[in-house]
């Protein structure tokens, strides 16, 4: 293999707000990284070709899949978990919405949800339910039928435009 | 799975990348986003690649306005295509095509470059740019070459771009007055793979009707474009019959892929006559 190949890297990225520094494997996803260097268990690994939506992270403002991401990619990133989220309460009112609907049981697609549904909620305005439905459809729930992830993400967005226009 | 990864180098700009491409011995791989290559890895479905991850390389990013032309940088994210005003008011087609493609998590990170390079034959970008006409640009050590729309998609997954080259970027002739875009599908779920979908662009110079999902590749409905060139919408309809011969697999049957391509050509035409009646 050419000496340009690498296979481990070192990466330097903020992850929920906190400078981090690491030598990864090239393959790493920045799931398994989070996970098992990190001990940042919020992001599940769970299908891990990008369908289910479990291992949803915020990077650099945005949703995406840690599954499909490679660690080394994640080399300069702000990387927000559940974790972060919740210790800044980013997202109080949207987890205590989903207690509140029952929009979750078993609990395992919740992390994701919650990143996905904070990036809908983070525009601005009160989504229909057709366009909450259609945000959240990236992310697979096994437990609720989603009826109930729909009431709590709609009852967050009505709460806060309330809230502004107070 | 895990990804199975041969090793990984981070390309500054696009000389570096194809210096590391053709360092490689053949087993270099491109990295954009990701979001087909790294699923891809995960599956197995391709293992010890050499990662040339290109997606640092800002040159390749971006969309400019070149007069008549439009161009779009490979590494440009779809959640970019969607959103970006000239593209909204030049290329509309692709701005439709983008709620189609996954989901948001996905468009945060797939690049138009990743897709057209990938020639998934159910993937939306690689039909439109068949429709529009599209010229694509690709770089090797060697030198630039263009390589007409027509001539890229070549088989499943196959593709014009060589062994050594980078795909860096796609231009489109801008709409003219009057001209209309539409793209249309049928999936299961929302962000599926099309069961079938179909790109129409209606000019001066004539329609441009091209398929996805009914074939190896995304193919251009030549008889059909003829009968609706024609005014002949129910002509063109059975023409697209002998346009394609779509596979039948556990999604759907070949009949009824064909089935859908007619409904879904009826409503494009209806929304182009919609929208100017």
């Amino acid at each position: 293999m050419s000496e340009a190949f690498r296979d481990r890297i070192d990466i330097t990225l903020t992850v929920n707000g906190e400078s981090v520094e690491a030598r990864v494997p090239v393959g790493q996803h920045l799931t398994d990284f989070l996970r098992l260097e990190l001990g940042l268990t919020g992001a599940h690994a769970s299908c891990e070709h990008g369908v289910c939506g479990a291992c949803t992270v915020q990077v650099d403002g945005a949703p995406i899949r840690g599954c499909l991401m490679l660690a080394p990619q994640a080399d300069g990133a702000e990387v927000w978990t559940v974790e972060g989220l919740t210790d800044t309460a980013a997202i109080k009112d949207l987890q205590e919405a989903f207690v509140a609907k029952n929009a979750l049981q078993c609990g395992f697609c919740t992390p994701g949800m919650l990143v996905a549904a904070k990036d809908l909620l983070s525009r601005g305005g009160v989504p229909s339910r057709q366009e909450i439905r259609e945000h959240m459809s990236g992310n697979y729930c096994r437990c609720t039928g989603y009826e109930a992830i729909v009431d709590a993400v709609e009852t967050v967005a009505q709460a806060r435009a309330g809230k502004g226009a107070a | 799975m895990k990804a199975s990864v041969g090793g990984y180098a981070r390309a500054s700009d696009l000389q570096h990348a194809l210096e590391l491409l053709s360092g490689s011995d053949g087993l270099g791989r491109v990295l954009a986003g990701g979001q087909s290559l790294i699923a891809a890895m995960n599956m197995r479905l391709s293992a010890g690649d050499l990662l040339v991850d290109i997606s640092r390389v800002s040159e390749l990013s971006g969309v400019s306005d070149a007069g008549d032309r439009l161009l779009i940088g490979a590494l440009t994210r779809h959640v970019e295509i969607g959103r970006n005003p000239l593209i909204r008011e030049y290329a509309p087609l692709l701005s439709q095509a983008v709620q189609y493609i996954a989901h948001a998590a996905i468009r945060n990170r797939g690049t138009i470059g990743g897709a057209l390079a990938h020639a998934d034959p159910a993937a939306e970008f690689p039909a439109c740019i068949l429709a529009l006409g599209a010229t694509l640009h690709i770089e090797g050590l060697t030198g630039r070459r263009d390589v007409a729309a027509e001539d890229f998609f070549q088989d499943v997954f196959e593709t014009a771009i060589g062994e050594g080259e980078i795909l860096t970027g796609i231009s489109i002739p801008k709409t003219e007055a009057n001209e209309a875009q539409v793209i249309e599908e049928v999936a299961r779920r929302s962000g599926d793979y099309a069961l079938a979908g179909l790109c129409l662009v209606k000019r001066s110079a004539g329609h441009r009707l091209a398929l996805f999902s009914v074939g190896p590749r995304p193919l251009l409905a030549r008889s059909a474009m003829a009968a609706l060139d024609r005014g002949d919408l129910e002509g063109a309809a059975e023409a697209l019959c002998d346009d394609m011969d779509p596979p039948s697999d556990t999604q759907a049957s070949g009949a009824y892929r064909q089935h859908l391509a007619q409904v879904l050509l009826r409503r494009a035409v209806a929304r182009i006559e919609g929208a100017n009646a």
